[in-house]
């Protein structure tokens, strides 16, 4: 019959319609302001940097310079300048510091390649995206104060990885601390070996500074070097 | 005044061989419409520039570019790596098997092998990618036939689900930036597989729905059949893909014809139509979206557990050796193919693209001819373009 295919469709609009009122399956939009759906925890938006104290953000940022992910960066929205001096980083070795470190997010496609080349673990996808502004040049070209986030902040918005990130993190402290032990053990070894060689070479005149006793004591900075940078911990 | 031979045409060089004579002398000029670029009904900034007898179209010349974004240049300008998600930007509604298919050209450009459990997880997200762009072009296709957004929201309402997932899977919604050279970026968690294959089983449920809707309506019949005939020799020599291809019955389809990936050992037939006209062409993808629904629930069946990348895969510093390579795969719009030259540098020496969409443009004239301006808009909705992928 003429005309029946279109009642078909007005009987499936009707209990659409209906059913947008009752029906969970139908019932899809959220009311955006006030009602928010979960973001998945995979989600991503902008790039953070990960700092370990939220109260000294510049003077623990996880980030050493290298540059990887302002050459990687596809359109090219990122721009580092290193630090002359060196500072320890998250695992204790002593590193360079970004001094400036910039994001230009209206440049920026969320791609996540920063975070993802990233060997330090430093740069991360943040969540937000509520970040409209009215000057493009100000105010979405983020410096690196506003872009340093918290590791707490980091494990608030991706909790597993964030989670394996502190674990391979705390491994290769360890790593670290074991080596300058090993380093330190063998350079006193090497410094008792040194210590008792001393008194079999020709007899010195008791006043002069007991040379042996000098030696010992050089690699003790070398075995406390680690203690030192126990705030990254 | 054309055909009455007596002035001089107004039009210049009107008189090519699409350019019918005007029947009744008496009647008028031809009158030269400039659709678009900024039009409702053309998915973007396209433009036609239709000559029109009446509100008969004479002849139809698709002008593009306008979205123009030099991506083929600034690919040959940054890292293999870098390219990715500049490739998730070409045909934004599919933005996985795009990913794929320029993951596909650098594995054999570097020799690389993809994990069991990668190949797997990328027929998946391809397959879910051609339901998204299916279940978007018929919502538009209708919107375009004048059934204002009904159609349209009950599609985009399933395509959100699949688009939620990605966007739980990879981390964005549309530019996914997922397939990586080797294998994939992110496992998918069991909860999400579950998730995913729960929307797979209902999936049909809503295709039944949606087809009660419409498949069967009188006013859509009456506008899509025999509306934009493309008969198979046309279609074959204009280099054609996709299920524009098929719908004019040609059985072509690369999942079949080359077997990449892990097709062969799927089933799925390849649904093929008759009369190539606009019907066709919108039974074509519910038929295929139909069988990528049982594409999907072998794979979630039979997904191994493993690595999801090649151990040999690498981030940083990938330098494929020099050479040249060309993949291609059956995206949602036809056969999508990068062909990439290297050598040996970090980046690609010689980067192009072979857009199903604008390919399939070529025909719209020959579609379009003795038919009216709101059957164009109709003819042009059923190709299904992207205007990212056919301007690059």
């Amino acid at each position: 019959m003429l005309g029946s295919g279109i009642l078909k469709g007005l009987a499936v609009t009707a209990k659409n319609f209906v059913g947008s009122y009752h029906d969970p399956a139908r019932m899809v939009t959220v009311q955006y302001p006030e009602e928010r759906s979960k973001l998945p925890e995979n989600y991503r938006s902008f790039p953070l940097l990960v700092c370990e104290d939220a109260a000294d953000p510049m003077g623990t940022l996880r980030c050493v310079a290298c540059q990887i992910c302002e050459k990687e960066c596809p359109p090219q929205c990122i721009y580092i300048e290193k630090s002359k001096d060196k500072k320890p980083d998250a695992t204790g070795k002593p590193q360079l510091y970004p001094t400036v470190f910039a994001i230009d997010t209206s440049v920026c496609m969320g791609c996540g390649i920063c975070a993802e080349v990233c060997p330090f673990d430093s740069i991360k996808m943040d969540q937000v995206f509520e970040v409209a502004a009215t000057d493009r040049f100000t105010e979405l070209l983020l410096n690196r104060e506003q872009l340093a986030k918290p590791n707490s902040y980091y494990h608030s918005i991706h909790p597993t990885e964030a989670a394996e990130v502190d674990a391979r993190l705390a491994a290769a402290r360890l790593a670290a601390e074991e080596k300058a032990k090993a380093a330190a053990a063998a350079a006193a070894a090497k410094a008792a070996a040194a210590a008792t060689a001393k008194p079999a070479a020709p007899a010195q005149p008791p006043s002069a500074p007991p040379t042996a006793s000098a030696s010992s004591t050089a690699p003790a900075p070398g075995a406390e070097a680690p203690k030192s940078y126990s705030r990254v911990s | 005044m054309i055909g009455t031979g007596s002035a001089p045409s107004p039009f210049g060089q009107l008189s090519g061989p699409t350019v019918r004579k005007v029947k009744d002398p008496f009647h008028g000029d031809l009158l030269e419409v400039s659709m678009g670029p900024q039009h409702p009904s053309t998915h973007g900034v396209f433009r036609m520039d239709v000559t029109l007898d009446g509100e008969v179209i004479v002849k139809l010349k698709p002008v593009f570019g306008y979205l123009h974004r030099n991506h083929e240049k600034i690919a040959e300008n940054t890292s293999y790596l870098g390219s990715m998600p500049y490739t998730d930007r070409l045909d934004y509604l599919s933005s996985m098997s795009t990913n794929w298919a320029y993951a596909l050209a650098v594995e054999k450009l570097a020799g690389l092998t993809v994990p069991d459990r990668a190949q797997y997880l990328r027929i998946i997200l391809a397959e879910l990618t051609r339901l998204v762009n299916h279940v978007c072009l018929v919502g538009f296709l209708f919107n375009d036939l004048g059934t204002s957004f009904t159609p349209l929201l009950y599609a985009f309402r399933e395509r959100e689900k699949i688009i939620d997932l990605f966007e739980a899977l990879s981390g964005s919604r549309m530019m996914c930036n997922y397939q990586r050279f080797g294998g994939c970026r992110v496992d998918p968690t069991p909860e999400w597989l579950a998730a995913a294959s729960r929307l797979v089983d209902n999936f049909p449920s809503f295709l039944d729905e949606y087809e009660s809707m419409l498949t069967g309506n009188e006013i859509m019949l009456a506008r899509t059949q025999g509306v934009g005939r493309l008969d198979p020799k046309h279609a074959i020599n204009a280099g054609i893909t996709g299920p524009v291809l098929r719908a004019s019955g040609v059985n072509y389809d690369l999942r079949k014809v080359d077997g990449y990936g892990f097709y062969p050992r799927f089933d799925f037939r390849i649904p093929l139509g008759d009369h190539g006209d606009t019907y066709d062409r919108y039974m074509m993808r519910i038929l295929e979206m139909r069988e990528s629904v049982k594409i999907l629930q072998q794979a979630f069946r039979e997904l191994p557990a493993g690595p999801i990348m090649d151990p040999k895969a690498k981030l940083r510093g990938f330098r494929p050796k020099p050479g040249e390579a060309y993949g291609r795969l059956e995206s949602p719009k036809g056969e999508l193919g990068f062909y990439l030259l290297s050598d040996g540098s970090p980046n690609p020496y010689r980067y192009r693209v072979r857009p199903p969409s604008l390919i399939n443009l070529t025909l719209l004239e020959e579609m379009c001819l003795g038919h009216t301006v709101a059957d164009a808009v109709v003819i042009l909705g059923s190709i299904d373009i992207v205007l990212g992928e056919v301007d690059r």
